[in-house]
């Protein structure tokens, strides 16, 4: 689906992104994970065609993504930013079907309301239809985002650390839907720094360090002990729940 | 939803009747006092209906004609252009409180239109002094625009920073002018800086209209951009906007719209301020419903404040800029209060 091959990112002299190759596919929800300022949202702007890289190229469907036009490529990825800001006090209903203007004039735009209030129960945000985005709280507002981003309807969703402001419940919500994405026949990619979480619910993790690609694949291949310390620098305990690795770091009895 | 869609009923109503009521009003009042039936039957006269209310005095006809309707289009004009101006600025700014006379975009327009008065450059034509206005407004909306946006947002003390700084050029330029012009030169500079409708004819009216009317059509018809610009730059950007474009259109527009209504009236404060804040605490901020709101508002404000500035004083005409910022001051203040409590800050 979106493929970037060899691609290098210089921001300002220094290089933060480099050589790195990888694949979103359909069907699949692949996690970028790796230390604060590895490069992960970086990737993840150069994947969704807002950062153009420096070097190598990025394709979607085999064209170039550069060459898409901004109107086209929002009806086929959406992004969920970590920043989510409104100027004005919209209301949340408004700002959810603000996720539906790139289909605005196309066939697609009849099903508006469905997709709409679909979100918003996906988000679990429907009580909070009428109120004031500027009203509610840091995981609410990021709920009312998600439910905009899904509300878009997009065959590539990429999620920048979704789960940051939420509860664990939410959290666990937010991931449960983008797999269910998935299994519609999306590609979801999604940056987190909780790696059990991605473990649990990515086919395919991406660690990224130092601006390169350190490992990619499943869980268990990436997530083995001896990388994760050299990565994050920190003592860990690698248990397996369910089959899928949980990494809990060494803690000091007080 | 169905509040708002109550609201928005009431609101239409309540502008309606303010805007006939202030237009039949700014007609009968005056040193000539002409009665409502007057009016009435001299309008419907000139569309073409025969009617008994119609004046037989023919100075009460040019009095409504020469005089009065003209100096209520312009209000009408005038108004709805600043407020729609002031709308636009918002959306592109991402803040309720970028406005043309606040961050010096009427200064800029000013200064323009007073080169051209000092040197008495008529290159262009009649409409020399309008599109010096139209340059120097466009210069200062670039100016604070490219200095106080950083991230696709503004910071409040930054936006008025810049104000200040553009407010402080525009007027050491005013001042220079003022003082190398000569006395009718002088004169006309003086009427620039508070801001005036007295004396507007029919050509000068049609002139903002037209540019008033084109402006909210295209501010409307970018409404829905507008919307999802402020969720942000980024966002916007990933559903579709062109960003870039659209600002730059806007900008514009803004200078457009700021710059004819100065060019003819002068400087003409917080109308953009004031007007669009009431009606999104009324009807919300979707920009569709807010840029018309604001056109309608904007002119019925604008017709009432003219009123009251000719009329407030027996026999003198008060500069209307003196009034609205003598009220759009406090208002200003109040928001920067409110905003300074919800944010914990003057960010």
């Amino acid at each position: 689906m979106i493929r970037a091959d060899r691609v290098g990112v210089d921001l300002s002299g220094t290089t933060v992104l480099d050589d790195v190759t990888i694949e979103v596919i359909r069907g699949e929800v692949l996690a970028l994970v790796g230390p604060n300022g590895a490069g992960k949202s970086t990737l993840l702007g150069v994947l969704s065609g807002e950062h153009p890289p420096s070097r190598g190229s990025v394709t979607i469907d085999g064209r170039p993504i550069a060459r898409i036009r901004s109107g086209e490529l929002a009806k086929l990825r959406s992004v969920l930013t970590q920043e989510n800001t409104v100027s004005f006090p919209f209301l949340v209903s408004e700002v959810v079907a603000m996720g539906r203007s790139p289909w605005a004039r196309s066939e697609e735009s009849r099903d508006d309301l469905a997709e709409v209030t679909a979100a918003l129960g996906a988000a679990d945000i429907t009580h909070l239809a009428d109120r004031r985005y500027t009203q509610l709280s840091g995981g609410e507002k990021a709920r009312v985002a998600f439910a905009r981003v899904l509300a878009q309807r997009t065959p590539v969703i990429f999620l920048d650390e979704p789960t940051a402001a939420l509860d664990l419940r939410h959290q666990e919500d937010v991931m449960r839907e983008a797999r269910r994405l998935a299994t519609n026949g999306a590609a979801v990619v999604v940056v987190l720094h909780d790696l059990s979480l991605a473990s649990a619910y990515a086919d395919r993790l991406a660690l990224v360090a130092g601006g390169r690609l350190e490992a990619v694949g499943t869980p268990a291949d990436v997530l083995t002990q001896q990388r994760v310390e050299r990565v994050y620098g920190v003592r860990v305990h690698l248990h397996e729940v369910g089959g899928r690795p949980v990494v809990v770091p060494v803690r000091s009895a007080t | 939803m169905t509040g708002r869609a109550a609201r928005a009923t009431l609101l239409s109503v309540v502008l309606a009747v303010v805007l006939v009521g202030g237009v039949v009003l700014s007609a009968v009042t005056g040193q000539l006092p002409i009665s409502p039936g007057e009016v009435v039957g001299s309008v419907l006269r000139a569309v073409g209906i025969q009617n008994d209310w119609a004046p037989d005095d023919r100075i009460v006809e040019s009095t409504l004609w020469v005089v009065r309707f003209p100096r209520v289009a312009m209000a009408l004009a005038v108004g709805a252009a600043l407020a729609v101006a002031g709308a636009v600025m918002q959306a592109i700014f991402g803040n309720p409180l970028a406005e043309p006379g606040v961050v010096g975009v009427s200064a800029g327009g000013a200064f323009g239109a007073s080169i051209a008065i000092v040197f008495g450059l008529t290159a262009l034509g009649t409409g020399t002094v309008a599109v010096f206005a139209f340059a120097g407004g466009l210069a200062a909306t670039l100016l604070v625009y490219f200095v106080s946006r950083s991230n696709g947002r503004t910071e409040v003390v930054t936006l008025l920073l810049t104000g200040i700084a553009v407010n402080a050029f525009a007027g050491a330029g005013l001042a220079f002018l003022i003082f190398v012009a000569d006395s009718g030169s002088r004169e006309q500079i003086v009427f620039w800086q508070l801001g005036s409708l007295n004396g507007s004819l029919w050509p000068e009216a049609a002139i903002v209209a037209t540019v008033t009317v084109i402006g909210t059509i295209v501010a409307v018809t970018l409404g829905r951009r507008y919307d999802l610009l402020a969720l942000g730059e980024r966002n916007a950007r990933h559903l579709g906007v062109n960003v870039e474009a659209l600002r730059i259109g806007s900008i514009v527009l803004v200078a457009l719209l700021t710059g004819v209504a100065v060019a003819f009236c002068g400087i003409i404060a917080f109308v953009g301020l004031v007007v669009p804040h009431v009606i999104r605490m009324a009807i919300g901020p979707g920009h569709r419903a807010l840029l018309i709101a604001s056109a309608v508002g904007g002119g019925a404000l604008m017709v009432l404040s003219d009123l009251l500035a000719r009329s407030l004083v027996a026999g003198s005409d008060l500069p209307i800029g003196l009034l609205t910022s003598l009220i759009g001051g406090p208002f200003f203040f109040y928001l920067l209060f409110r905003q300074r409590s919800k944010s914990g800050g003057w960010a």
